[in-house]
């Protein structure tokens, strides 16, 4: 029994053991053990994307149901793992630069990528849980890594009280329907919603699951639960930054599928609304919030709310289509993000972070190749054809018109081009303005492999649409049994 | 009367304008919901936040609050001008609760569920009937927690530790090997010195 159970975790286990491995090596390693801390974390993520991957993929829980794995956990698990092994990579030699390397850095990022496999993979409402504060606490420490700056001590600050809100609104919510159903457990909770169908569901219960959604909606920082997003972004040292944008949003919105077509299924209507409301709002925040931003920081904030706002677009249709272009526009916003991200880190002049959107200002005749990807990345964001970003806004605006949404498409075709402006300005000005000095030109490989890999993403999705789109309509194929 | 006390102290911690009376409402606070606890029948968790929130988290704040110079009359400063909205959204919030709780509904068969996930209250006492749950069918959770308190402590040194340099440690090991050679033994008589 107890060794079944540990199989299924195998890919946590791991994760655990490796984390725990590496803090001990960390301390009792002489000097600075940054750079093999974390390129051991790296073989870690890959150690388990591999168990994954060969793991049985039918759909199994384990420990009395508190978890489960199917095709949708591990399609969730793979992004994740693929982006917090790219951002580590990333940031190993953005950290020696800025002289801020320690080897606490990577381990905290692999319990926090810990955490999220784990609340991927919750089936009840206290793994959930558990696997959220794991996957929070390290990054509300990562966020004030850099702790001699002011900024990012204030960052880590606003994170952690506002995240314990979230945590607090979540845990209120949960509480709400235990005391509706009597159980947490995903599978039960299905089970006693089901049996009430065609009367009109608890008051009570539908509070709580309003209560969990904000307590969700903070994490992805979807509007009106995204105030920390901008000076959290702006705050942190960009290699965390760039772990933020990508690695926890995935998680809280794989997260946030699972839990409402799962056990909230059968309350769809009630929660469509909200759902609608907060990615309107998020498209409008997004796209309006960022045209006055200077600081590239500030700016992939917005956008990250913004396309928070199209994913959830593809939710509120609430269909398979609909899943399954919101893992596909999750994939796609992986690959943008750690490319516009690693770019980002780069920008540095005389050893000095530069973050200005002016600071870019003729990038294309100092470093041509690094102005190139940029461009791309943000063609595609902007949702330019025939980039995949423009695919990834196609699938969910498709579901929601088959579902019958035509306001959220209608407006969120329109925010997409409003949030092209901003998109088409760092264009304008890494190719129109005068140069304003050159960047530091020291590219590490790492930096220069997620540059090549996302361009690669980016351009062949087009051409060559098929696996990610079969694979992620056999995970979204999981929700909708029959 | 406990639930009143606990929401009056809890007022207290918030508005009372020494910090010290803070952490000592705070204590009274914990008191009586560990008072509710036992009320309910749960005496163990009753008891493990007596032992953990009272006796050592409190302490500790206590102590850090006394260290600490404080000046609340500065954090106060910027009540006055959130208080209006605040107090409308938790009024709000309040009523809507309240009027929650007056239409309360359970799910069909809910004692069913909740008596099935538990070993019967004859058999066992509260602390047996937690480590028989605990230690078989939320190890796993068990386990995650412990985690969590790791990256906490992990999160904790890597923020506040810092190595500074030229720090007298003490090495014990020096100390032990020195010998008669090296020491010069005196014996000082009452009243003299040396």
């Amino acid at each position: 029994m107890i060794t079944a159970d540990l199989a299924t975790v195998l890919p946590e286990l791991l994760l655990a053991l490796a984390g725990l491995g590496l803090l001990m090596f960390g301390v009792f390693h002489k000097g600075d053990a940054t750079r093999v801390v974390s390129v051991l974390a790296i073989l870690a993520f890959a150690a388990a994307l591999l168990v994954m991957a060969k793991g049985d993929t039918q759909s199994i829980t384990a420990f009395n149901g508190l978890f489960q794995v199917d095709r949708f956990t591990v399609f969730s698990k793979g992004l994740i793992l693929l982006a917090a092994a790219f951002t580590t990579a990333m940031s190993v030699d953005f950290l020696e630069k800025e002289k801020i390397g320690r080897f606490e850095y990577p381990v905290l990022i692999v319990f926090s990528t810990l955490g999220m496999l784990t609340m991927v993979s919750a089936g009840d409402f206290l793994t959930l849980y558990m696997g959220l504060e794991l996957q929070s606490l390290p990054l509300y420490v990562l966020a004030a890594y850099n702790r001699d700056n002011q900024r990012a001590t204030e960052a880590g600050l606003k994170y952690f009280v506002l995240g314990a809100l979230a945590s607090g609104l979540l845990l209120y919510g949960i509480s709400l329907v235990y005391g509706f159903a009597g159980t947490t457990q995903f599978s039960s909770l299905t089970l006693v919603l089901g049996a009430t169908e065609g009367a009109a569901p608890s008051m009570g219960v539908i509070v709580g699951m309003v209560f969990i959604l904000a307590g969700l909606a903070f994490k992805i920082s979807a509007v009106p639960f995204h105030m920390w997003t901008p000076d959290v972004y702006e705050g942190a040292p960009t290699s965390v930054t760039a772990f933020f944008a990508v690695t926890p949003k995935i998680a809280a919105f794989t997260l946030l599928i699972r839990v409402l077509e799962g056990p909230f299924g059968q309350l769809g209507h009630q929660w469509q609304q909200v759902i609608v409301v907060i990615a309107l709002l998020s498209m409008f925040v997004g796209s309006f919030g960022a045209l006055g931003q200077n600081n590239i920081k500030r700016l992939l904030a917005y956008s990250s709310i913004g396309h928070v706002g199209f994913a959830l677009v593809g939710l509120a249709a609430g269909t398979e289509m609909g899943i399954q272009g919101v893992l596909v526009y999750l994939a796609i916003y992986l690959f943008m993000n750690i490319g516009a991200f690693a770019i980002v880190m780069l920008m540095r002049r005389k050893g000095v972070a530069v973050e200005g959107v002016d600071d870019l200002a003729g990038l294309s005749k100092t470093h041509p190749a690094l102005a190139y990807v940029m461009a791309g990345v943000m063609f595609s964001m902007a949702g330019i054809p025939p980039l995949a970003g423009f695919w990834g806004k196609f699938y969910v605006f498709m579901a929601a018109v088959q579902a019958g949404l035509w306001t959220l498409s209608i407006v969120g075709l329109l925010t997409s081009v409003v949030s092209a402006f901003y998109y088409l300005r760092v264009i304008k000005v890494m190719f129109m303005d005068e140069p304003k000095g050159e960047f530091d030109r020291h590219i590490g490989k790492p930096a220069k492999l997620v540059l090549v890999l996302s361009t690669a993403v980016i351009i062949l999705f087009s051409i060559f649409p098929g696996p990610l789109l079969s694979s992620a309509k056999v995970a979204a194929q999981v929700l909708f049994p029959g | 009367m406990f639930a009143a006390v606990l929401v009056a102290s809890g007022v207290m911690v918030i508005s009372s304008r020494n910090p010290v009376h803070s952490v000592l409402f705070l204590i009274l606070a914990f008191f009586n919901a560990a008072g509710l606890f036992l009320l309910l029948g749960a005496e163990f968790l009753a008891m493990s936040l007596v032992i953990v929130y009272v006796g050592a988290v409190a302490v500790l704040f206590l102590f850090v609050v006394m260290m600490l110079d404080i000046n609340t009359a500065e954090l106060k400063d910027g009540i006055l001008q959130y208080l209006p909205t605040g107090a409308v959204i938790g009024i709000l919030l309040l009523v809507e609760l309240v009027a929650l709780f007056g239409s309360w509904g359970f799910a069909p068969d809910v004692e069913a569920i909740i008596q099935s996930q538990t070993p019967p209250i004859a058999q066992a006492t509260n602390t047996e009937a937690l480590g028989m749950l605990i230690y078989t069918k939320y190890v796993f959770l068990f386990q995650a927690s412990g985690l969590i308190l790791l990256v906490a402590m992990v999160g904790s040194i890597l923020l506040t530790l810092r190595r500074r340099e030229g720090v007298r440690h003490q090495k014990i090991a020096d100390q032990v090997a020195r010998t008669t050679e090296t020491v010069k033994l005196h014996k000082v008589q009452t009243g003299r010195g040396i």
